[in-house]
């Protein structure tokens, strides 16, 4: 579905990112774990153009996406939540699921957004920066979701959100890649969340990857010992 | 100041007076409105707005001529086609400078100041070789003269009226293509935040371009109106740059109501203190009172209030 070989990504002359290879298959959720400064968020913000690449590729379904703007590579399938999540705050939570819709050409908000999200259609006319943090999280996948994407890439969605709810999150990640059949890469520090909602744990360290399991022979020990500081 | 008149007189002042200042509230606040708009979504500040008002004046004097020397039938309606045009115009050098000059300069905010001013002299100087130093004035058809008598000591304007329910329409337009429109939406998404706009799938560089026409198109109706009020001159539009970032930042950018409520302020301020005093002295106290209400309101007049 997507594939990033020899990535390089850097800041100037500093380079972060030391040639990295992933696959992501269709229907799959990859999750990237790694302490802070691995290089996590710069992965996340070049595959989404907002960082130039180097060199290297990155490509989804045979079209080579690394040249391209941000707004190309939506348009080419691939949405984006950010850490911080970065929701437009004065514009309220219906119109903020509506500049998705630019991309995908559609003129109304679908309404399996807010079958996912019913807390979103209760607040449809609520400005968007005085929700909770739980809540702006979902309008903002609920954004990402409106372009509809073959690929989700989420940026530590779980930081600054109570535990209870993270749960939830990792079953509605799921329950999306399930009845949309799209591919979700999630970067992540907190490994239950990872463990619980991923296919294929990866772990990066200063900007390489140095573990990729598949899920049921993950050794979760092993990998603390990458997140622990 | 006030005691040489009797109650009378003093109301007949302040209502003729205050109409007065409608007439320049209309104007500001057609101008106010394309500069935050263009402000708000990219940060531009441009110097050059006034001359974009100007070529809407001399595009509405163009017309009236045209009108009177090749279909004097239709001079009583020459002013709506000479706003279109007039929006038009300035509206598509607006877009021509965004995409040759102003889109290179996004990064360096203090230099879109020093090029747009430079755009401005240059188009000042544009002005005088095409249509000469003198200033020109625009002959207005039959039923925009006179005025309407209230009072034995109250007339109004006609004129002022049509330009101030020209405003009201335009700024009615702009609010709903603003908050309404799928294209409006756009817009907001890119003020709010640029990267984020993008990446939701927001072609932020056309979203740019049709802004700054937009804003300078505007601009370009402010100078048809305008052209009721002053003669048109190449510098006639320096004078209102000023009063027009001042209202713009009095208002808190990014905010509608803001921006009309502070070009209410401002315009009726200015035109009321104006009868009793020197011109000058009148803009003083108008600065000092603005300058000490944005000491106790730096972000503006209205500002969201919403979590950051």
């Amino acid at each position: 579905m997507l594939a990033i070989s020899d990535l390089h990504v850097a800041y100037g002359q500093s380079e972060v990112l030391h040639g990295l290879n992933v696959a992501v298959a269709p229907n799959e959720i990859v999750a990237i774990m790694g302490r802070n400064g691995m290089g996590k968020t710069t992965l996340m913000k070049s595959l989404m153009g907002i960082i130039p690449t180097k060199s290297g590729s990155v490509s989804m379904e045979g079209a080579e996406l690394s040249t391209l703007k941000s707004y190309e590579r939506v348009a080419k399938g691939l949405a984006y939540v950010p850490q911080g999540r970065m929701i437009f705050s004065s514009m309220t939570v219906k119109e903020n699921i509506e500049t998705g819709l630019v991309a995908s050409g559609e003129r109304d908000v679908p309404g399996d957004i807010y079958e996912l999200f019913p807390v979103l259609l209760e607040m449809k006319g609520r400005r968007g920066g005085n929700l909770s943090g739980g809540q702006q999280q979902q309008l903002a996948i609920a954004r990402a979701l409106a372009t509809k994407p073959k690929v989700l890439l989420l940026d530590e969605p779980t930081e600054g959100i109570q535990p209870s709810i993270i749960k939830e999150m990792a079953r509605t990640l799921k329950q999306i890649r399930d009845t949309r059949g799209l591919s979700i890469i999630v970067s992540e520090q907190v490994l239950s969340f990872a463990l619980d909602v991923a296919d294929r744990v990866l772990v990066i360290e200063n900007g390489e990857i140095v573990r990729d399991d598949p899920r049921d022979v993950v050794d979760a020990e092993q990998i603390s010992k990458y997140l622990s500081v | 100041m006030f005691g040489d008149y009797s109650i009378g007189d003093l109301g007949s002042i302040f209502v003729m007076q205050g109409f007065a200042g409608l007439i320049l509230f209309s104007v500001y606040v057609l101008m106010a409105l394309g500069l935050a708009i263009i402000f708000g979504q990219m940060g531009v500040i441009n110097m050059a707005h006034g001359e974009f008002m100007i070529l809407g004046a001399y595009v509405t004097w163009m017309t009236s001529n045209f009108f009177q020397a090749f279909l004097p039938s239709l001079f009583s309606g020459y002013f709506f086609v000479a706003m279109i045009l007039a929006f038009f115009a300035s509206g598509a050098l607006g877009m021509l400078v965004e995409w040759a000059l102003i889109r290179h300069l996004y990064k360096r905010p203090l230099d879109t100041l020093l090029a747009t001013w430079g755009l401005s002299l240059i188009l000042q100087q544009a002005y005088r070789s095409i249509f000469g130093a003198r200033e020109v004035g625009v002959e207005l058809p039959q039923w925009m003269l006179g005025s309407q008598k209230v009072t034995d000591s109250i007339e109004v304007p006609i004129n002022g009226i049509f330009v101030m329910c020209l405003t009201l329409l335009i700024t009615i337009a702009v609010a709903y293509v603003m908050y309404k429109s799928r294209w409006g939406r756009q817009v907001r998404a890119v003020v709010q935040n640029r990267i984020m706009a993008g990446a939701v799938g927001i072609n932020t560089e056309r979203v740019d371009c049709y802004t700054f026409g937009l804003g300078c198109g505007i601009a370009g109706i402010a100078g048809s109106a305008f052209t009721m009020i002053g003669s048109t001159g190449p510098t006639s539009g320096q004078l209102y740059i000023v009063d027009t970032f001042l209202v713009v930042v009095f208002g808190g950018a990014a905010s509608l109501v803001g921006t009309i409520a502070s070009a209410f302020s401002i315009s009726q301020t200015q035109s009321t203190l104006e009868f009793f005093m020197s011109g000058s002295m009148a803009k003083v106290l108008t600065l000092l009172a603005v300058v000490g209400i944005l000491m106790l309101r730096p972000q503006g007049l209205f500002a969201l209030k919403v979590r950051k």
